[in-house]
Protein backbone atom coordinates (compact mmCIF):
# COMPACT_ATOMS: atom_id res chain seq x y z
CA UNK A 1 0.00 0.00 0.00
CA UNK A 2 1.40 3.41 -0.98
CA UNK A 3 2.51 5.75 1.81
CA UNK A 4 0.22 8.65 2.64
CA UNK A 5 -2.67 7.24 0.72
CA UNK A 6 -6.04 7.38 2.46
CA UNK A 7 -7.13 3.95 3.58
CA UNK A 8 -10.40 2.57 4.86
CA UNK A 9 -11.67 -0.72 6.17
CA UNK A 10 -14.99 -2.47 5.84
CA UNK A 11 -16.46 -5.95 6.16
CA UNK A 12 -18.48 -5.84 2.97
CA UNK A 13 -17.77 -3.59 0.00
CA UNK A 14 -20.40 -3.29 -2.70
CA UNK A 15 -19.18 -2.05 -6.05
CA UNK A 16 -21.99 -0.17 -7.76
CA UNK A 17 -24.95 1.74 -6.28
CA UNK A 18 -27.53 0.84 -8.91
CA UNK A 19 -30.50 -1.47 -8.31
CA UNK A 20 -28.27 -4.52 -7.71
CA UNK A 21 -25.91 -2.81 -5.27
CA UNK A 22 -28.74 -1.21 -3.31
CA UNK A 23 -30.74 -4.43 -2.91
CA UNK A 24 -27.60 -6.38 -1.99
CA UNK A 25 -26.68 -3.80 0.67
CA UNK A 26 -30.16 -3.90 2.22
CA UNK A 27 -30.25 -7.70 2.31
CA UNK A 28 -26.78 -7.88 3.86
CA UNK A 29 -27.79 -5.37 6.54
CA UNK A 30 -31.01 -7.28 7.26
CA UNK A 31 -28.88 -10.42 7.67
CA UNK A 32 -26.81 -8.65 10.31
CA UNK A 33 -23.81 -7.10 8.53
CA UNK A 34 -23.08 -3.82 10.31
CA UNK A 35 -20.08 -2.73 8.32
CA UNK A 36 -21.03 -2.13 4.69
CA UNK A 37 -19.70 0.36 2.14
CA UNK A 38 -21.30 1.11 -1.23
CA UNK A 39 -19.01 2.56 -3.91
CA UNK A 40 -20.71 4.44 -6.75
CA UNK A 41 -19.03 6.27 -9.63
CA UNK A 42 -22.00 8.57 -10.39
CA UNK A 43 -22.90 11.49 -8.15
CA UNK A 44 -26.20 9.88 -7.17
CA UNK A 45 -27.36 6.35 -6.32
CA UNK A 46 -29.85 4.51 -8.51
CA UNK A 47 -27.70 3.70 -11.53
CA UNK A 48 -29.31 3.46 -14.94
CA UNK A 49 -32.82 3.68 -13.39
CA UNK A 50 -32.33 7.44 -13.11
CA UNK A 51 -32.62 7.83 -16.86
CA UNK A 52 -35.25 5.11 -17.39
CA UNK A 53 -38.15 7.49 -16.84
CA UNK A 54 -40.73 5.23 -18.49
CA UNK A 55 -43.12 3.11 -16.44
CA UNK A 56 -43.29 -0.66 -16.08
CA UNK A 57 -40.85 -1.24 -13.22
CA UNK A 58 -41.63 -3.03 -9.99
CA UNK A 59 -44.75 -5.02 -10.82
CA UNK A 60 -43.27 -8.15 -9.27
CA UNK A 61 -41.65 -6.43 -6.29
CA UNK A 62 -44.22 -3.78 -5.35
CA UNK A 63 -47.32 -5.01 -7.21
CA UNK A 64 -47.61 -1.61 -8.86
CA UNK A 65 -46.20 -0.02 -11.94
CA UNK A 66 -43.44 2.48 -11.23
CA UNK A 67 -41.06 4.53 -13.34
CA UNK A 68 -37.30 3.86 -13.06
CA UNK A 69 -36.55 6.81 -10.75
CA UNK A 70 -39.47 5.88 -8.48
CA UNK A 71 -38.27 2.27 -8.25
CA UNK A 72 -34.75 3.44 -7.42
CA UNK A 73 -36.05 5.90 -4.82
CA UNK A 74 -37.74 3.14 -2.81
CA UNK A 75 -34.39 1.39 -2.41
CA UNK A 76 -32.33 4.57 -1.93
CA UNK A 77 -34.69 5.69 0.85
CA UNK A 78 -34.30 2.36 2.65
CA UNK A 79 -30.51 2.46 2.28
CA UNK A 80 -30.51 5.96 3.75
CA UNK A 81 -32.82 4.95 6.60
CA UNK A 82 -30.58 1.98 7.34
CA UNK A 83 -27.63 4.37 7.50
CA UNK A 84 -25.53 2.35 5.08
CA UNK A 85 -22.53 4.47 4.07
CA UNK A 86 -21.98 5.28 0.39
CA UNK A 87 -19.08 6.88 -1.40
CA UNK A 88 -20.49 8.53 -4.52
CA UNK A 89 -18.43 10.09 -7.32
CA UNK A 90 -15.98 7.32 -6.53
CA UNK A 91 -14.60 5.06 -9.21
CA UNK A 92 -13.13 1.67 -8.37
CA UNK A 93 -10.06 1.13 -10.53
CA UNK A 94 -8.57 -2.07 -9.15
CA UNK A 95 -9.41 -5.13 -7.08
CA UNK A 96 -6.75 -7.35 -5.52
CA UNK A 97 -6.60 -10.29 -3.19
CA UNK A 98 -3.53 -10.80 -1.03
CA UNK A 99 -3.18 -13.44 1.66
CA UNK A 100 -6.92 -13.79 2.05
CA UNK A 101 -7.48 -10.04 2.35
CA UNK A 102 -9.19 -8.10 -0.38
CA UNK A 103 -8.04 -4.64 -1.38
CA UNK A 104 -9.99 -2.12 -3.45
CA UNK A 105 -8.26 0.81 -5.11
CA UNK A 106 -10.70 3.63 -5.80
CA UNK A 107 -10.44 7.29 -6.64
CA UNK A 108 -12.47 10.43 -6.22
CA UNK A 109 -11.91 14.20 -6.28
CA UNK A 110 -11.89 14.58 -2.51
CA UNK A 111 -9.55 11.81 -1.41
CA UNK A 112 -7.57 11.20 -4.57
CA UNK A 113 -6.62 7.56 -4.61
CA UNK A 114 -7.81 5.51 -1.67
CA UNK A 115 -7.35 1.90 -0.58
CA UNK A 116 -10.18 -0.01 1.03
CA UNK A 117 -9.46 -3.26 2.83
CA UNK A 118 -12.49 -5.52 2.91
CA UNK A 119 -13.40 -9.09 3.81
CA UNK A 120 -16.12 -9.67 1.24
CA UNK A 121 -17.03 -7.99 -2.03
CA UNK A 122 -20.28 -7.87 -3.96
CA UNK A 123 -19.78 -7.02 -7.62
CA UNK A 124 -22.72 -4.94 -8.87
CA UNK A 125 -21.20 -2.84 -11.66
CA UNK A 126 -23.94 -3.42 -14.20
CA UNK A 127 -23.35 -3.42 -17.93
CA UNK A 128 -22.69 -1.07 -20.78
CA UNK A 129 -23.84 -0.74 -24.35
CA UNK A 130 -22.15 -2.40 -27.27
CA UNK A 131 -20.68 0.50 -29.26
CA UNK A 132 -20.54 1.26 -32.99
CA UNK A 133 -16.96 0.03 -33.14
CA UNK A 134 -18.21 -3.50 -32.46
CA UNK A 135 -20.44 -3.48 -35.55
CA UNK A 136 -18.25 -2.96 -38.63
CA UNK A 137 -20.57 -0.55 -40.43
CA UNK A 138 -18.67 1.10 -43.30
CA UNK A 139 -18.68 4.87 -43.69
CA UNK A 140 -17.10 7.91 -42.08
CA UNK A 141 -17.46 8.80 -38.42
CA UNK A 142 -20.00 11.61 -38.63
CA UNK A 143 -21.76 13.22 -35.67
CA UNK A 144 -25.23 11.87 -35.07
CA UNK A 145 -24.46 8.24 -34.23
CA UNK A 146 -25.39 7.55 -30.60
CA UNK A 147 -25.96 4.51 -28.49
CA UNK A 148 -29.62 4.41 -27.46
CA UNK A 149 -28.67 4.79 -23.80
CA UNK A 150 -26.64 7.92 -24.49
CA UNK A 151 -29.61 9.41 -26.34
CA UNK A 152 -31.81 8.43 -23.39
CA UNK A 153 -29.56 10.30 -20.99
CA UNK A 154 -29.40 13.35 -23.26
CA UNK A 155 -33.18 13.59 -23.66
CA UNK A 156 -34.32 12.59 -20.17
CA UNK A 157 -31.67 14.12 -17.92
CA UNK A 158 -29.88 16.79 -19.96
CA UNK A 159 -32.98 17.89 -21.87
CA UNK A 160 -31.23 17.86 -25.26
CA UNK A 161 -32.49 16.24 -28.45
CA UNK A 162 -29.81 14.31 -30.37
CA UNK A 163 -31.63 14.83 -33.70
CA UNK A 164 -34.93 15.12 -35.55
CA UNK A 165 -34.91 12.37 -38.19
CA UNK A 166 -34.02 9.10 -36.61
CA UNK A 167 -33.26 5.53 -37.63
CA UNK A 168 -32.72 2.98 -34.88
CA UNK A 169 -30.53 -0.08 -35.42
CA UNK A 170 -31.33 -2.94 -33.07
CA UNK A 171 -34.59 -3.67 -31.34
CA UNK A 172 -33.27 -4.04 -27.80
CA UNK A 173 -35.51 -2.56 -25.13
CA UNK A 174 -33.64 0.72 -24.87
CA UNK A 175 -33.94 1.21 -28.64
CA UNK A 176 -37.68 0.58 -28.52
CA UNK A 177 -38.15 2.87 -25.53
CA UNK A 178 -36.18 5.60 -27.32
CA UNK A 179 -38.26 5.19 -30.50
CA UNK A 180 -41.29 6.27 -28.47
CA UNK A 181 -39.46 8.88 -26.45
CA UNK A 182 -37.99 10.62 -29.52
CA UNK A 183 -41.41 10.51 -31.23
CA UNK A 184 -43.10 12.11 -28.22
CA UNK A 185 -40.46 14.84 -28.26
CA UNK A 186 -41.30 15.65 -31.87
CA UNK A 187 -38.71 13.66 -33.81
CA UNK A 188 -39.61 11.46 -36.77
CA UNK A 189 -38.49 7.89 -36.13
CA UNK A 190 -38.44 6.33 -39.59
CA UNK A 191 -37.79 2.74 -38.71
CA UNK A 192 -36.27 0.25 -36.30
CA UNK A 193 -34.02 -2.24 -38.13
CA UNK A 194 -33.21 -5.59 -36.51
CA UNK A 195 -30.65 -7.97 -38.00
CA UNK A 196 -32.22 -11.02 -36.35
CA UNK A 197 -35.52 -12.51 -37.60
CA UNK A 198 -37.04 -11.64 -34.19
CA UNK A 199 -36.88 -8.67 -31.82
CA UNK A 200 -34.48 -8.66 -28.90
CA UNK A 201 -36.87 -6.54 -26.86
CA UNK A 202 -39.88 -7.28 -24.68
CA UNK A 203 -43.18 -7.72 -26.52
CA UNK A 204 -44.85 -5.07 -24.45
CA UNK A 205 -42.30 -2.55 -25.70
CA UNK A 206 -42.99 -3.44 -29.33
CA UNK A 207 -46.69 -2.85 -28.72
CA UNK A 208 -46.38 0.32 -26.65
CA UNK A 209 -43.39 1.96 -28.31
CA UNK A 210 -43.67 1.00 -32.00
CA UNK A 211 -47.22 -0.16 -32.81
CA UNK A 212 -48.84 2.72 -30.90
CA UNK A 213 -46.98 5.23 -33.07
CA UNK A 214 -46.95 3.33 -36.36
CA UNK A 215 -43.15 2.93 -36.35
CA UNK A 216 -42.17 0.01 -38.60
CA UNK A 217 -39.96 -2.79 -37.24
CA UNK A 218 -37.90 -4.27 -40.07
CA UNK A 219 -36.65 -7.73 -39.13
CA UNK A 220 -33.67 -9.45 -40.81
CA UNK A 221 -32.52 -5.97 -41.80
CA UNK A 222 -29.36 -4.05 -40.99
CA UNK A 223 -27.54 -0.82 -41.75
CA UNK A 224 -24.95 -1.42 -44.46
CA UNK A 225 -23.77 2.17 -44.86
CA UNK A 226 -23.83 5.39 -42.90
CA UNK A 227 -23.87 8.43 -45.21
CA UNK A 228 -22.46 11.86 -44.37
CA UNK A 229 -19.01 13.06 -43.41
CA UNK A 230 -19.55 15.78 -40.76
CA UNK A 231 -23.11 14.84 -39.78
CA UNK A 232 -25.21 11.77 -40.57
CA UNK A 233 -27.19 12.44 -43.78
CA UNK A 234 -28.80 9.06 -44.18
CA UNK A 235 -28.35 5.32 -43.87
CA UNK A 236 -28.64 2.45 -46.32
CA UNK A 237 -30.57 -0.53 -45.01
CA UNK A 238 -30.47 -4.00 -46.54
CA UNK A 239 -32.16 -7.32 -45.88
CA UNK A 240 -29.89 -10.09 -44.62
CA UNK A 241 -29.91 -13.83 -45.35
CA UNK A 242 -29.87 -16.64 -42.76
CA UNK A 243 -26.15 -16.16 -42.33
CA UNK A 244 -26.76 -12.47 -41.66
CA UNK A 245 -25.04 -11.42 -44.90
CA UNK A 246 -26.67 -8.45 -46.70
CA UNK A 247 -28.67 -9.52 -49.79
CA UNK A 248 -27.68 -7.48 -52.89
CA UNK A 249 -30.58 -5.64 -54.49
CA UNK A 250 -32.51 -5.15 -51.23
CA UNK A 251 -30.81 -1.86 -50.32
CA UNK A 252 -33.01 1.03 -49.24
CA UNK A 253 -31.75 4.57 -48.57
CA UNK A 254 -33.35 6.48 -45.69
CA UNK A 255 -32.44 10.15 -45.19
CA UNK A 256 -31.91 10.90 -41.48
CA UNK A 257 -29.71 13.02 -39.21
CA UNK A 258 -29.41 10.52 -36.35
CA UNK A 259 -28.69 6.80 -36.00
CA UNK A 260 -29.33 5.23 -32.60
CA UNK A 261 -27.70 1.90 -31.78
CA UNK A 262 -29.46 -0.57 -29.53
CA UNK A 263 -27.36 -3.59 -30.32
CA UNK A 264 -26.80 -5.32 -27.05
CA UNK A 265 -25.45 -4.90 -23.55
CA UNK A 266 -22.20 -6.26 -22.19
CA UNK A 267 -21.58 -6.91 -18.49
CA UNK A 268 -18.84 -4.59 -17.26
CA UNK A 269 -16.33 -7.07 -15.86
CA UNK A 270 -12.84 -5.63 -16.21
CA UNK A 271 -12.51 -5.57 -12.40
CA UNK A 272 -13.89 -9.10 -12.06
CA UNK A 273 -11.41 -10.48 -14.57
CA UNK A 274 -8.53 -8.62 -12.97
CA UNK A 275 -9.42 -10.23 -9.69
CA UNK A 276 -9.22 -13.61 -11.43
CA UNK A 277 -12.80 -14.90 -11.21
CA UNK A 278 -13.77 -17.64 -13.67
CA UNK A 279 -15.91 -16.15 -16.43
CA UNK A 280 -18.70 -17.46 -18.64
CA UNK A 281 -17.97 -16.91 -22.34
CA UNK A 282 -21.73 -16.78 -23.00
CA UNK A 283 -22.93 -14.23 -20.44
CA UNK A 284 -19.51 -12.53 -20.19
CA UNK A 285 -20.19 -12.42 -16.47
CA UNK A 286 -18.53 -14.49 -13.73
CA UNK A 287 -19.62 -18.08 -13.08
CA UNK A 288 -21.50 -18.30 -9.79
CA UNK A 289 -22.94 -20.94 -7.48
CA UNK A 290 -26.37 -20.99 -5.80
CA UNK A 291 -25.27 -18.22 -3.42
CA UNK A 292 -24.17 -15.92 -6.29
CA UNK A 293 -20.59 -16.48 -5.13
CA UNK A 294 -17.95 -16.41 -7.87
CA UNK A 295 -15.04 -18.87 -8.13
CA UNK A 296 -13.29 -16.64 -5.57
CA UNK A 297 -14.28 -17.16 -1.93
CA UNK A 298 -16.09 -14.13 -0.51
CA UNK A 299 -16.60 -12.46 -3.89
CA UNK A 300 -20.23 -12.33 -5.01
CA UNK A 301 -21.90 -10.95 -8.12
CA UNK A 302 -25.45 -9.88 -8.98
CA UNK A 303 -27.47 -7.91 -11.48
CA UNK A 304 -26.33 -7.01 -14.98
CA UNK A 305 -22.66 -7.56 -14.22
CA UNK A 306 -23.54 -11.24 -13.81
CA UNK A 307 -25.90 -11.56 -16.79
CA UNK A 308 -28.00 -8.94 -18.54
CA UNK A 309 -31.56 -8.84 -17.22
CA UNK A 310 -34.81 -7.58 -18.77
CA UNK A 311 -36.57 -6.86 -15.49
CA UNK A 312 -35.19 -4.90 -12.57
CA UNK A 313 -37.40 -6.89 -10.21
CA UNK A 314 -35.28 -9.96 -10.92
CA UNK A 315 -32.10 -7.93 -10.42
CA UNK A 316 -33.35 -6.93 -6.97
CA UNK A 317 -34.20 -10.55 -6.10
CA UNK A 318 -30.85 -11.85 -7.28
CA UNK A 319 -29.00 -9.07 -5.46
CA UNK A 320 -30.87 -9.76 -2.22
CA UNK A 321 -29.73 -13.37 -2.46
CA UNK A 322 -26.13 -12.22 -2.97
CA UNK A 323 -26.39 -9.83 0.01
CA UNK A 324 -27.74 -12.55 2.28
CA UNK A 325 -25.10 -15.03 1.11
CA UNK A 326 -22.33 -12.49 1.71
CA UNK A 327 -23.64 -12.08 5.27
CA UNK A 328 -23.53 -15.86 5.79
CA UNK A 329 -20.02 -15.96 4.37
CA UNK A 330 -18.91 -13.24 6.77
CA UNK A 331 -20.36 -15.17 9.72
CA UNK A 332 -18.51 -18.32 8.68
CA UNK A 333 -15.27 -16.65 7.78
CA UNK A 334 -14.97 -14.57 10.90
CA UNK A 335 -15.41 -10.94 11.76
CA UNK A 336 -12.35 -11.10 14.00
CA UNK A 337 -9.59 -8.57 13.44
CA UNK A 338 -7.72 -8.56 16.78
CA UNK A 339 -4.16 -9.88 16.85
CA UNK A 340 -5.06 -12.55 19.39
CA UNK A 341 -7.52 -14.02 16.97
CA UNK A 342 -5.09 -14.18 14.09
CA UNK A 343 -3.68 -17.60 14.91
CA UNK A 344 -7.13 -19.01 15.42
CA UNK A 345 -8.30 -17.36 12.24
CA UNK A 346 -5.49 -18.95 10.30
CA UNK A 347 -6.41 -22.39 11.60
CA UNK A 348 -10.07 -21.76 10.85
CA UNK A 349 -9.21 -20.65 7.36
CA UNK A 350 -7.41 -23.88 6.66
CA UNK A 351 -10.41 -25.75 7.96
CA UNK A 352 -12.74 -23.68 5.81
CA UNK A 353 -10.51 -24.22 2.83
CA UNK A 354 -10.68 -27.96 3.43
CA UNK A 355 -14.44 -27.70 3.84
CA UNK A 356 -14.60 -25.74 0.63
CA UNK A 357 -12.71 -28.41 -1.27
CA UNK A 358 -15.18 -30.96 0.08
CA UNK A 359 -18.15 -28.81 -0.94
CA UNK A 360 -16.67 -28.29 -4.40
CA UNK A 361 -16.49 -32.04 -4.78
CA UNK A 362 -20.14 -32.57 -3.97
CA UNK A 363 -21.40 -29.52 -5.85
CA UNK A 364 -24.00 -30.26 -8.50
CA UNK A 365 -23.24 -28.89 -11.95
CA UNK A 366 -26.06 -27.02 -13.64
CA UNK A 367 -25.69 -27.07 -17.40
CA UNK A 368 -27.56 -25.72 -20.41
CA UNK A 369 -29.04 -28.32 -22.78
CA UNK A 370 -30.91 -27.99 -26.08
CA UNK A 371 -31.92 -24.39 -26.94
CA UNK A 372 -30.62 -23.06 -23.60
CA UNK A 373 -27.68 -20.65 -23.93
CA UNK A 374 -26.59 -20.51 -20.30
CA UNK A 375 -27.76 -20.96 -16.75
CA UNK A 376 -27.21 -18.83 -13.64
CA UNK A 377 -26.11 -20.37 -11.31
CA UNK A 378 -23.85 -22.99 -12.87
CA UNK A 379 -23.28 -24.86 -9.59
CA UNK A 380 -25.41 -25.80 -6.59
CA UNK A 381 -23.85 -26.90 -3.31
CA UNK A 382 -26.63 -28.97 -1.72
CA UNK A 383 -25.42 -28.30 1.83
CA UNK A 384 -25.38 -24.52 1.29
CA UNK A 385 -28.59 -24.17 -0.61
CA UNK A 386 -31.81 -23.21 1.15
CA UNK A 387 -35.12 -24.82 0.24
CA UNK A 388 -34.87 -24.12 -3.44
CA UNK A 389 -32.65 -22.65 -6.12
CA UNK A 390 -33.97 -20.49 -8.92
CA UNK A 391 -32.17 -21.17 -12.18
CA UNK A 392 -32.34 -18.32 -14.67
CA UNK A 393 -31.55 -18.81 -18.36
CA UNK A 394 -32.12 -17.60 -21.89
CA UNK A 395 -33.12 -19.59 -24.97
CA UNK A 396 -31.35 -19.34 -28.34
CA UNK A 397 -34.35 -18.82 -30.61
CA UNK A 398 -38.06 -17.97 -30.69
CA UNK A 399 -39.75 -21.25 -29.75
CA UNK A 400 -43.52 -21.76 -29.87
CA UNK A 401 -45.31 -24.57 -28.00
CA UNK A 402 -42.14 -26.16 -26.68
CA UNK A 403 -41.47 -27.92 -23.41
CA UNK A 404 -39.21 -26.59 -20.68
CA UNK A 405 -37.46 -29.70 -19.35
CA UNK A 406 -35.22 -30.46 -16.39
CA UNK A 407 -33.10 -33.62 -16.28
CA UNK A 408 -31.13 -35.09 -13.39
CA UNK A 409 -28.05 -37.03 -14.54
CA UNK A 410 -29.66 -37.24 -17.98
CA UNK A 411 -33.01 -38.57 -16.72
CA UNK A 412 -36.03 -36.37 -17.50
CA UNK A 413 -37.55 -35.14 -14.23
CA UNK A 414 -39.98 -32.40 -15.20
CA UNK A 415 -41.57 -31.09 -18.36
CA UNK A 416 -43.70 -27.99 -18.65
CA UNK A 417 -45.38 -26.66 -21.76
CA UNK A 418 -44.54 -23.06 -22.74
CA UNK A 419 -46.65 -21.24 -25.31
CA UNK A 420 -43.74 -19.02 -26.21
CA UNK A 421 -40.07 -18.72 -25.37
CA UNK A 422 -37.91 -15.93 -26.81
CA UNK A 423 -34.25 -14.92 -26.47
CA UNK A 424 -35.35 -11.44 -25.39
CA UNK A 425 -37.12 -12.75 -22.30
CA UNK A 426 -35.24 -14.38 -19.45
CA UNK A 427 -36.82 -17.60 -18.22
CA UNK A 428 -36.53 -19.42 -14.92
CA UNK A 429 -37.06 -22.81 -13.36
CA UNK A 430 -37.09 -23.75 -9.66
CA UNK A 431 -35.09 -26.69 -8.30
CA UNK A 432 -36.48 -27.97 -5.01
CA UNK A 433 -33.79 -29.17 -2.68
CA UNK A 434 -36.04 -31.83 -1.20
CA UNK A 435 -35.26 -33.55 -4.54
CA UNK A 436 -31.63 -33.96 -3.55
CA UNK A 437 -32.49 -36.56 -0.93
CA UNK A 438 -34.43 -38.54 -3.52
CA UNK A 439 -31.45 -38.44 -5.89
CA UNK A 440 -28.36 -38.95 -3.74
CA UNK A 441 -26.18 -39.59 -6.79
CA UNK A 442 -27.21 -36.32 -8.45
CA UNK A 443 -24.21 -34.58 -10.00
CA UNK A 444 -25.65 -32.91 -13.08
CA UNK A 445 -28.82 -30.88 -13.63
CA UNK A 446 -29.63 -30.07 -17.26
CA UNK A 447 -32.11 -27.40 -18.31
CA UNK A 448 -33.27 -28.01 -21.88
CA UNK A 449 -36.08 -27.18 -24.27
CA UNK A 450 -37.70 -29.91 -26.37
CA UNK A 451 -40.24 -29.76 -29.18
CA UNK A 452 -42.21 -32.82 -28.03
CA UNK B 1 -67.86 -12.46 -34.59
CA UNK B 2 -64.53 -10.59 -34.69
CA UNK B 3 -61.37 -11.97 -33.07
CA UNK B 4 -58.45 -9.71 -32.16
CA UNK B 5 -54.96 -10.94 -31.26
CA UNK B 6 -53.25 -8.69 -28.73
CA UNK B 7 -50.11 -8.73 -26.63
CA UNK B 8 -50.88 -7.81 -23.04
CA UNK B 9 -48.76 -4.90 -21.81
CA UNK B 10 -49.90 -5.13 -18.18
CA UNK B 11 -46.48 -6.50 -17.27
CA UNK B 12 -43.36 -7.60 -19.14
CA UNK B 13 -44.56 -11.19 -19.41
CA UNK B 14 -46.52 -10.04 -22.48
CA UNK B 15 -49.24 -12.71 -22.55
CA UNK B 16 -50.78 -13.41 -25.98
CA UNK B 17 -54.49 -12.56 -25.72
CA UNK B 18 -57.35 -13.42 -28.02
CA UNK B 19 -60.34 -11.10 -27.64
CA UNK B 20 -63.66 -12.03 -29.23
CA UNK B 21 -65.94 -9.12 -30.13
CA UNK B 22 -69.54 -9.04 -31.31
CA UNK B 23 -70.86 -5.69 -32.60
CA UNK B 24 -68.09 -3.80 -30.78
CA UNK B 25 -68.77 -5.59 -27.50
CA UNK B 26 -66.25 -7.89 -25.83
CA UNK B 27 -67.63 -11.42 -25.49
CA UNK B 28 -64.53 -13.21 -24.21
CA UNK B 29 -60.83 -12.77 -23.46
CA UNK B 30 -58.51 -15.78 -23.65
CA UNK B 31 -54.82 -16.33 -22.97
CA UNK B 32 -54.43 -14.08 -19.92
CA UNK B 33 -52.63 -15.28 -16.79
CA UNK B 34 -53.84 -12.64 -14.32
CA UNK B 35 -56.79 -10.32 -13.84
CA UNK B 36 -54.81 -7.41 -15.26
CA UNK B 37 -54.50 -9.32 -18.53
CA UNK B 38 -58.22 -9.95 -18.74
CA UNK B 39 -59.00 -6.30 -18.02
CA UNK B 40 -56.37 -5.08 -20.48
CA UNK B 41 -57.79 -7.24 -23.29
CA UNK B 42 -61.27 -5.87 -22.66
CA UNK B 43 -60.17 -2.25 -22.32
CA UNK B 44 -57.76 -2.30 -25.27
CA UNK B 45 -60.64 -3.25 -27.57
CA UNK B 46 -63.08 -0.69 -26.18
CA UNK B 47 -61.16 2.19 -24.57
CA UNK B 48 -57.33 1.88 -24.82
CA UNK B 49 -55.42 3.66 -22.03
CA UNK B 50 -51.74 4.57 -21.52
CA UNK B 51 -49.46 6.12 -18.91
CA UNK B 52 -47.47 9.00 -20.42
CA UNK B 53 -43.95 9.64 -19.13
CA UNK B 54 -41.67 12.52 -20.08
CA UNK B 55 -39.44 15.13 -18.51
CA UNK B 56 -39.79 18.83 -17.78
CA UNK B 57 -37.06 21.53 -17.45
CA UNK B 58 -36.14 22.53 -13.87
CA UNK B 59 -34.86 26.05 -13.14
CA UNK B 60 -31.93 26.09 -10.68
CA UNK B 61 -31.97 22.31 -10.36
CA UNK B 62 -28.94 20.10 -9.70
CA UNK B 63 -29.90 18.40 -12.98
CA UNK B 64 -31.60 20.19 -15.91
CA UNK B 65 -34.71 17.99 -16.18
CA UNK B 66 -37.19 16.34 -13.82
CA UNK B 67 -38.94 13.15 -14.91
CA UNK B 68 -42.76 13.18 -14.85
CA UNK B 69 -45.70 10.83 -15.46
CA UNK B 70 -49.46 10.96 -15.64
CA UNK B 71 -50.58 9.82 -12.18
CA UNK B 72 -52.97 7.35 -13.84
CA UNK B 73 -53.62 6.01 -17.34
CA UNK B 74 -55.11 8.42 -19.87
CA UNK B 75 -56.96 7.59 -23.13
CA UNK B 76 -54.48 6.56 -25.85
CA UNK B 77 -55.95 9.18 -28.20
CA UNK B 78 -54.95 11.95 -25.75
CA UNK B 79 -51.20 11.15 -25.71
CA UNK B 80 -50.16 13.87 -28.18
CA UNK B 81 -52.36 16.48 -26.52
CA UNK B 82 -50.72 15.59 -23.20
CA UNK B 83 -47.27 16.00 -24.72
CA UNK B 84 -48.23 19.45 -26.01
CA UNK B 85 -49.15 20.45 -22.46
CA UNK B 86 -45.94 18.90 -21.06
CA UNK B 87 -43.87 20.92 -23.56
CA UNK B 88 -45.22 24.18 -22.10
CA UNK B 89 -44.28 23.28 -18.50
CA UNK B 90 -41.24 24.36 -16.52
CA UNK B 91 -40.70 24.09 -12.77
CA UNK B 92 -38.43 25.64 -10.18
CA UNK B 93 -36.21 23.56 -7.90
CA UNK B 94 -36.63 21.99 -5.43
CA UNK B 95 -39.08 19.46 -6.85
CA UNK B 96 -40.13 16.43 -4.83
CA UNK B 97 -41.20 13.02 -6.03
CA UNK B 98 -45.01 13.10 -6.26
CA UNK B 99 -45.32 16.91 -6.65
CA UNK B 100 -48.07 17.90 -9.07
CA UNK B 101 -46.47 19.55 -12.12
CA UNK B 102 -49.67 20.09 -14.13
CA UNK B 103 -53.17 19.49 -12.72
CA UNK B 104 -55.85 17.86 -14.90
CA UNK B 105 -53.60 17.49 -17.93
CA UNK B 106 -55.32 17.93 -21.32
CA UNK B 107 -58.72 17.73 -19.65
CA UNK B 108 -58.21 14.09 -18.72
CA UNK B 109 -58.88 14.61 -15.02
CA UNK B 110 -55.43 13.13 -14.37
CA UNK B 111 -52.50 15.09 -12.88
CA UNK B 112 -48.96 15.15 -14.19
CA UNK B 113 -46.61 14.36 -11.27
CA UNK B 114 -42.85 14.37 -10.69
CA UNK B 115 -41.23 10.92 -10.48
CA UNK B 116 -37.91 12.18 -9.14
CA UNK B 117 -36.67 14.62 -6.52
CA UNK B 118 -34.47 17.39 -7.89
CA UNK B 119 -32.70 19.58 -5.35
CA UNK B 120 -31.68 23.21 -5.77
CA UNK B 121 -28.32 23.88 -7.32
Amino acid sequence: MAEGRKSMETALAIIGGGPAGLAAALAAREAGVEDILILERDSVLGGILNQCIHNGFGLHTFKEELTGPEYAYRFIKRVEEAGIPCLTDTMVVDLEEEEGEKYITAMNRKDGILTIRTKAIILAMGCRERPRGALNIPGFRPAGVYSAGTAQRLVNIEGKMPGRDVVILGSGDIGLIMARRMTLEGAKVHTVAEIMPYSGGLKRNIVQCLDDFGIPLKLSTTVVKIHGKERVEGVTLAKVDERMKPIPGTEEYIPCDTLLLSVGLLPENELTEELGAKMSPVTRGPLVNESMETSLSGVFACGNVLHVHDLVDFVSQEAALAGKAAAEWLKENGNNVTEADLVLEQAEKQETAAGRMQAEKTAITVEPGAHVRYTVPSKIRPDKAGEETLIRFRVDNVLKDHYLCVSYNGELISRKKKRILAPGEMEQVVIRHSDFEKYPELSRITVHIEAE
Amino acid sequence: MEKRELTCIGCPLGCALTVSLEAGKVISVEGYTCKRGHDYGEKECTNPMRTVTSSVPVKNGVIPMVSVKTAADIPKGKILECMEAIHTATVRAPVHLGDIILADIAGTGVDLVATKTVGRR
